[in-house]
C-alpha cells in the first residue's frame, strides 16, 4: 500500500515542521486570562533557620497580588513533595523521608531553596517586590561534600536524620565476595567521582496554575516529561486535589533529560496560588534560576575493587558509594543510586559474585535525581575503568581482558549476581565490530604520528549494559517502587481511517510522533500522514506513566502494538460479519480484510466506516466502533549494551584534550526509525563526553554557593567539541518486548564516559598516570602533565 | 529588567548632553550591559543607545594609522579589507569575539571601555599602543587600562574612535575558557623597529605589557627565545577553570603562539 511508512524507514520527523518554523507552544508561550506572574525568593545561604519572613514592603509596591510563605502553606495543610520510589536499608529499616515543603517554613538546606512566592501583574513588578521580601535568617553551618557529611561533627542537616545518613543500603552477597578477595591472585583498587551534572534542557522549566471557582476544577500547564505522574503526586498527596478535578498539561518540551520527571515544588506552589486567587499564576524560570532548582545529577564518590585470578578472569567485585541526595530527597532521588545502580555493576561480563554498599547521604546542596542515564552511567564508569585498571595492572591487552571475561551469546538469557537477569545480547560481536570500525588495528601508527606533533594520543574502550523500559511494576514494587511502571494506548480509528493515538508516554524532543505513527503505520496499513500522536494532557490521554528510563518505545510502544492487535482483531470480527464469513477465516495482511483463499477483500478504511454505520451489526455480538485501548506491563527490563571506543589527542602544553574519533557499535534492539535512534545515540554521546570532558557542578565549600551556577562557568560540550561519530547498531532482539525494541534514549550518555576517561589515561599512560577524575579539564590535565616525575626527567 | 528611559542620539555632543544627566549610561553594543540590566545586577534612569551616531563607526587607513571608530561591531573589524591588509591580527582577533551574534552585536569601543579582564581587544590596544580618542580628548593606551573593569575614562566620556599605528608584525593567540570561551590567557604581541610590545590578557584583574616576554622577544622575536621564561603568577587570577599557576604558563604558551602567528604571513 502506498504512503504507508513503517519499521525501518527513516521519514522526516512530524513534528520538526511546527519547531523549526517557530510554531511549537510551549508552557512559556501560554496566555491565559487574568493572568498574574510568580517570582520566587530563594535562599542565599546554604543552611539557615527561618527566624521570619516579612513581606509586608513587598505587599506595597504596585501590581502586588500576594506574596505566600511557607507558613501560609503550612497553615493551608499543604502536604510535603513526595518520594516516588523508597528504598530500605542493609538494617530492613526504611530510608529517612524527612518533609519537603513545597516552601520552607523553618529552615533552608540549599542556595536556592525557596522562602517566598510573590505574584504580581507584570513579572517585572513580581521582580521588585521579591527584592522587598525581608527574611531574618540564622545562617548554620552548612556541609556540601557527600563524604563530609557523614564525618563526626558534620553540620546537621535533619534532628531526625542522624549523621545525615538517609540510607545505608546494600546488595548482594558480601561473605562470598569477601572469601572470593581472600582468594584471589591480584586484586585492582580504585577511588573516583562521579561528578555533579546540572542537566540544563534547553526550555527552561515552567508552569501555570489556574483554578476555576465555577466548577472546582484546577488546571496546571508544566514542562513535565510525566503530567499523569505530577497529577497523581500533587493532587493525592500535596494538594488534596480530586483526581478527577485537576488536569494537567505538559505541552510541547524543550527537552528533559530526566530534569522534568520529577514532581517540583513551583507546580505546586502555582496551583495552590490560583486556587487562593481564583484565576491563573504563571511562573518561567530564569536560565540561573534553573541551575539552583533543577534538581542536579550523578555526584558520587566511589570505591571499587575487583578481584582477579592469575588469568585475569575476574573472580568477584566490590563496591562502596557514597551518593550525594543533596537537601531533600527529589521524586526518584534515593532510587537512582541503588536499585538503578547496583544491578549493572556486572557489566557484560561473568563476574561470580558482587557486593555493592550504598550510603545516600543529606548535603546542603540541590536536590539530586535521575539525569540522562541515572545511576547506570555510573555503574558503567566504575567497571570500565576497574577493568581497565586491571588489564593496566597486570600487562593484559584492554580488549583482551574483556574478551576474556564477557559473557557469551550462547549464555543468554544471563542471570547476573545482582538481581537482573538479561534477556539477550551479544557484547562480543558489538566490541569486533567497533574494532573493526574504530580501525584499532592502525591506532599505534595514528599514535606515533601525534607524537611527532609533540602531542599524546591515547584510545579507550568501555562496553557496557543497560536496564530500561522501565519498568516490570511487579519487579519494581518487589524494589520499593511505590506506583506500577506500565504505559497506556489508545487507537481511536476514525470513520475515515484516520487514527489519532493517545499515548500516556511523553515527547520532549525524542520523535514519538514520527516512530509511534511508523509502527501504526506498519502494523494497519495506514498512511503515515493520516496518523497523529496526542500526549501530554491528562484530560485527553486516558493514563500514562511518561517518558524516562528509555520507556517510551518499549513500553509506550508495546502498548502502542497491543492496542494495534486489538484493532485488527476487531476489524477482523467487522469484516467477518459482512463477508458473512468465520472470522477465523479473515486475514489481515497489506491494510487489508480478507477472506482466506478468496478475492473477497476490503480496505482497512472501508473497515473503519463500516464501523461507524452499524445499519445491521448484530449488536449483542459486534459493537459498533473502531477504538481499542491497552496497557503494557514488561515482564522484565530491557537490556541495550554495546561497546564505544575513541581516541583522544592531548596537547601538553595546554591540557587540552581533543576527541579525534568516536565509534561507537550499540545493541538496541529493533530499531524502527534508524535516523532518529542515531540522533538520539549522538546526543546521548555528546553529553557522555560533556561529563567525561566539560561539565562539573562545582559547590565552594566554604560559602556552600554554586560556583558553576550560569553558562558562563557550567562548560556544556559545543558542535565544535566534537569529531563525526561512526554510529552502527548491532542488535539483537529483545526476547520478550513484542517488537524485540530495547530502547536508545541512554546507551551514548552510559556508554561514553568511561570510554573518553580510558582513552585519556591511555594518552597519559608514558607518564605513569592511572586514573583521572572528570572533567578532564585543561587546567587539570596540565597539572597532571606538569607534576610528572616522569616528564620531568625526560626534559 | 527595572523600566528606564531610552535615547538614541545622532551626534556625539547629544550623546555626552544626554550622559550627563543622573543615573544614566551608555549602550554600545550591549553585550554586557543588557545581561546585568536583565539580571537586575545594575539598573538606571536612562539608557543612552550611541548606535545612531554615524561618525563613531567606521574602518579607514589614514598613512600609517588604522582608525577604528568606536561603534564599529567585531564583525565588521574580521570582515574588513583594510583591517586585514594593515594589522592581519586584529582582524583575527575579532573573529574569535564570542559567537556570530556577539560578533554582530558587540563594539570594539564597548569592549574597551568595559576593559573585562578576559575580553581580547584591550590588549591589542595596549600592544598597539593605539591612541584612544574619546568625546573630550585623546588618551593614550599606556594610560587607559587602570585596573579590573576600570580605564582613565570620566564620567560621561565616551570613546569615539581608535587610531592604531600599523606594526611591522603582530600575532595574537588565546586560550579560551571551555565554558564562557572569554581568554583565560590571551597575549598579542606587535612589533615595530627594536621595539616589541607582548601584552597579557585574561590572566590577571587587568591587561598588562609582560616586561620579561618583551626583553626576551626584542633579543630574538622567535617563539624559542620564551623557552626560559616563566611569568609571577601572584596577582594573577584563579578560578575553577584554571588556577593561577596555570594561567601563567598558558600565557608563555600563547606568547609563542603569537610569536609564531606573527612570523608567518598574516599574523594570528
Amino acid at each position: 500500500m502506498s504512503n504507508v511508512i513503517g519499521v525501518g524507514a527513516s521519514p522526516k520527523r512530524k513534528e520538526d515542521l511546527r519547531f523549526v518554523t517557530g510554531r511549537g507552544n510551549y508552557v512559556a508561550d501560554i496566555k491565559r486570562p487574568h493572568m498574574k506572574f510568580g517570582i520566587f525568593v530563594r535562599s542565599p545561604h546554604a543552611h539557615a533557620l527561618i527566624k521570619s519572613v516579612d513581606v509586608s514592603a513587598a505587599l506595597e509596591l504596585p501590581g502586588v497580588v500576594a506574596v505566600y510563605t511557607g507558613a501560609d502553606m503550612k497553615a493551608d495543610n499543604v502536604g510535603g513533595l513526595p518520594v516516588g520510589w523508597g528504598i530500605s536499608g542493609k538494617d530492613g529499616n526504611p530510608m529517612k523521608e524527612p518533609p519537603h515543603p513545597p516552601i520552607a517554613h523553618d529552615k533552608v538546606r540549599y542556595v536556592g531553596d525557596a522562602v517566598a512566592f510573590v505574584v504580581a501583574e507584570s513579572v517585572e513588578q513580581a521582580e521588585a517586590a521579591a527584592e522587598l521580601v525581608e527574611v531574618d535568617y540564622e545562617v548554620l553551618p552548612h556541609v556540601v561534600g557527600v563524604v563530609e557529611a557523614l564525618q563526626p561533627g558534620a553540620p546537621q542537616l535533619y534532628d531526625e536524620v542522624p549523621n545525615n545518613l538517609c540510607c545505608d543500603w546494600d546488595l548482594g552477597d558480601k561473605p562470598a565476595v569477601d572469601a572470593a578477595f581472600e582468594a584471589a591472585t591480584h586484586v585492582t583498587s580504585i577511588e573516583l567521582v562521579n561528578q555533579r551534572l546540572v542537566g540544563n534542557p534547553m526550555e527552561p522549566r515552567a508552569a501555570i496554575g489556574e483554578y476555576d471557582a465555577a466548577n472546582g476544577q484546577y488546571t496546571l500547564w508544566t514542562t513535565s516529561q510525566f503530567p499523569h505522574v505530577v497529577r497523581l503526586l500533587m493532587g493525592e498527596m500535596v494538594l488534596g486535589i480530586p483526581q478527577h478535578k485537576l488536569r494537567v498539561v505538559a505541552p510541547d518540551v524543550g527537552g528533559g533529560f530526566g530534569v522534568k520527571q520529577f514532581h517540583y515544588a513551583e507546580e505546586a506552589v502555582v496551583t495552590w496560588a490560583a486556587s487562593k486567587l481564583g484565576g491563573a499564576v504563571k511562573w518561567v524560570c530564569q536560565r540561573s534560576e534553573g541551575f539552583i532548582s533543577d534538581a542536579h545529577g550523578r555526584d558520587h564518590v566511589t570505591q571499587a575493587e575487583l578481584a582477579l585470578d592469575a588469568d585475569g578472569k575476574f573472580l568477584a567485585m566490590r563496591v562502596q558509594t557514597y551518593a550525594n541526595m543533596g537537601g531533600y530527597l527529589s521524586t526518584f532521588g534515593p532510587n537512582i543510586p541503588t536499585n538503578l545502580y547496583a544491578p549493572l555493576l556486572s557489566g557484560v561480563y561473568v563476574i561470580p559474585s558482587i557486593y555493592c554498599g550504598v550510603k545516600v547521604v543529606f548535603t546542603n546542596t540541590v536536590p539530586v535525581d535521575a539525569y540522562r542515564g541515572a545511576g547506570r552511567p555510573e555503574a558503567t564508569f566504575v567497571v570500565e575503568r576497574l577493568v581497565d585498571t586491571a588489564a593496566l595492572e597486570m600487562g593484559i591487552d584492554k580488549f583482551e581482558i574483556r574478551k576474556r571475561n564477557m559473557i557469551p551469546a550462547s549464555a543468554y538469557p544471563y542471570q547476573t549476581p545482582v538481581i537482573v537477569e538479561y534477556d539477550s545480547g551479544d557484547p562480543m560481536a558489538c566490541l569486533e565490530r567497533s574494532m573493526d570500525l574504530a580501525d584499532v588495528a592502525s591506532f599505534e601508527a595514528r599514535r606515533s604520528a601525534s607524537e611527532a606533533k609533540g602531542f599524546y594520543r591515547g584510545l579507550g574502550v568501555s562496553t557496557y549494559v543497560e536496564a530500561c523500559g522501565l519498568a516490570p511494576s511487579r519487579l519494581a514494587g518487589q524494589l520499593g517502587a511505590r506506583g506500577g511502571l506500565y504505559e497506556s494506548a489508545n487507537v481511536r480509528v476514525h470513520p475515515s481511517g484516520a487514527i489519532t493515538v493517545l499515548i500516556g508516554t511523553h515527547n520532549h524532543g525524542q520523535g514519538h510522533e514520527t516512530t509511534f505513527a511508523q509502527i501504526v503505520s506498519e502494523r494497519l496499513g495506514v498512511p503515515f500522514e493520516n496518523i497523529d500522536i496526542v500526549f501530554g494532557d491528562t484530560d485527553k490521554v486516558q493514563f500514562g506513566m511518561g517518558t524516562y528510563g528509555s520507556r517510551s518505545l518499549v513500553v509506550g510502544g508495546s502498548a502502542l502494538n497491543k492496542a494495534s492487535d486489538k484493532i485488527i482483531l476487531k476489524g477482523r470480527k467487522i469484516a467477518a460479519h459482512q463477508f458473512e464469513a468465520a472470522l477465523d477465516d479473515i486475514v489481515f495482511e497489506n491494510g487489508e480484510f480478507s477472506v482466506s483463499g478468496t478475492d473477497r477483500k476490503k480496505t482497512f478504511s472501508e473497515i473503519a466506516g463500516a464501523a461507524y454505520v452499524p445499519f445491521d451489526f448484530p449488536l449483542e455480538e459486534l459493537e459498533p466502533g473502531l477504538e481499542e485501548q491497552a496497557y503494557y506491563d514488561p515482564v522484565n527490563f530491557t537490556y541495550p549494551g554495546g561497546a564505544h571506543i575513541c581516541e583522544v589527542e592531548i596537547d601538553p602544553d595546554t591540557g587540552i584534550v581533543r576527541l579525534d574519533r568516536y565509534t561507537a557499535v550499540d545493541d538496541v534492539g529493533t530499531v524502527i526509525n534508524p535516523m532518529i535512534v542515531e540522533g538520539q545515540l549522538q546526543g546521548g554521546i555528546v553529553q557522555g563526553v560533556g561529563q567525561a570532558l566539560f561539565e562539573h557542578g562545582v559547590y565552594d565549600e566554604q560559602s556552600g554557593q554554586l560556583m558553576s551556577g550560569s553558562f558562563m562557568d557550567y562548560c556544556m560540550p559545543r558542535a565544535d567539541n566534537l569529531p563525526n561519530m561512526v554510529i552502527q547498531p548491532h542488535s539483537t532482539t529483545c526476547a520478550h518486548t513484542p517488537m524485540g525494541v530495547k530502547g536508545c534514549g541512554e546507551c551514548g550518555t552510559i556508554g561514553s564516559p568511561a570510554a573518553v576517561i580510558n582513552a585519556v589515561v591511555d594518552a597519559l599512560k608514558p607518564l605513569g598516570v592511572s586514573h583521572v577524575d572528570m572533567p578532564a579539564s585543561p587546567n587539570r590535565i596540565w597539572n597532571i602533565i606538569n607534576h610528572s616525575s616522569v616528564r620531568a626527567a625526560a626534559e | 529588567m527595572k523600566a528606564f528611559s531610552f535615547e538614541k542620539p545622532s551626534s556625539i555632543e547629544a550623546a555626552v548632553a544626554a550622559l550627563g544627566a543622573e543615573e544614566t549610561l551608555p549602550l554600545a553594543g550591549g553585550m554586557t550591559l543588557i545581561p546585568t540590566l536583565k539580571q537586575r545586577l545594575a539598573d538606571c534612569a536612562a539608557v543612552v543607545d550611541l548606535s545612531g551616531i554615524a561618525e563613531m563607526s567606521g574602518i579607514s587607513l589614514e598613512g600609517d594609522m588604522l582608525v577604528i571608530g568606536a561603534m564599529t561591531r567585531h564583525a565588521e573589524v574580521a570582515g574588513s579589507d583594510v583591517v586585514m591588509k594593515a594589522i592581519p591580527a586584529l582582524a583575527k582577533l575579532a573573529a574569535r569575539i564570542g559567537d556570530q551574534q556577539v560578533r554582530h552585536r558587540g563594539t570594539i569601543g564597548g569592549s574597551v571601555a568595559n576593559n573585562d579582564p578576559a575580553a581580547d581587544y584591550p590588549s591589542a590596544v595596549l600592544a598597539l599602543g593605539a591612541d584612544i580618542v574619546t568625546s573630550k580628548r585623546t588618551i593614550s593606551a599606556d594610560a587607559f587600562f587602570l585596573g579590573m573593569f576600570e580605564t582613565a575614562l570620566e564620567p560621561g566620556e565616551i570613546i569615539v574612535s581608535f587610531r592604531f599605528r600599523v606594526p611591522e608584525k603582530a600575532g595574537y593567540a588565546k586560550f579560551a575558557s571551555p565554558a564562557s570561551r572569554y581568554a583565560l590567557a590571551g597575549v598579542f604581541i606587535a612589533k615595530r623597529g627594536d621595539v616589541v610590545r607582548a601584552v597579557v590578557t585574561g590572566a590577571g584583574p587587568c591587561v598588562f605589557r609582560a616586561a620579561d616576554i618583551e626583553d626576551a622577544l626584542m633579543k630574538d622575536f622567535a617563539p624559542h627565545a620564551l623557552d626560559r621564561i616563566s611569568i609571577d603568577s601572584t596577582d594573577f587570577m584563579s578560578d575553577i577553570h584554571a588556577d593561577k599557576q596555570y594561567r601563567a604558563h598558558l600565557a608563555v604558551v600563547m606568547a609563542k603562539r603569537a610569536v609564531k602567528a606573527a612570523l608567518e604571513e598574516g599574523g594570528s
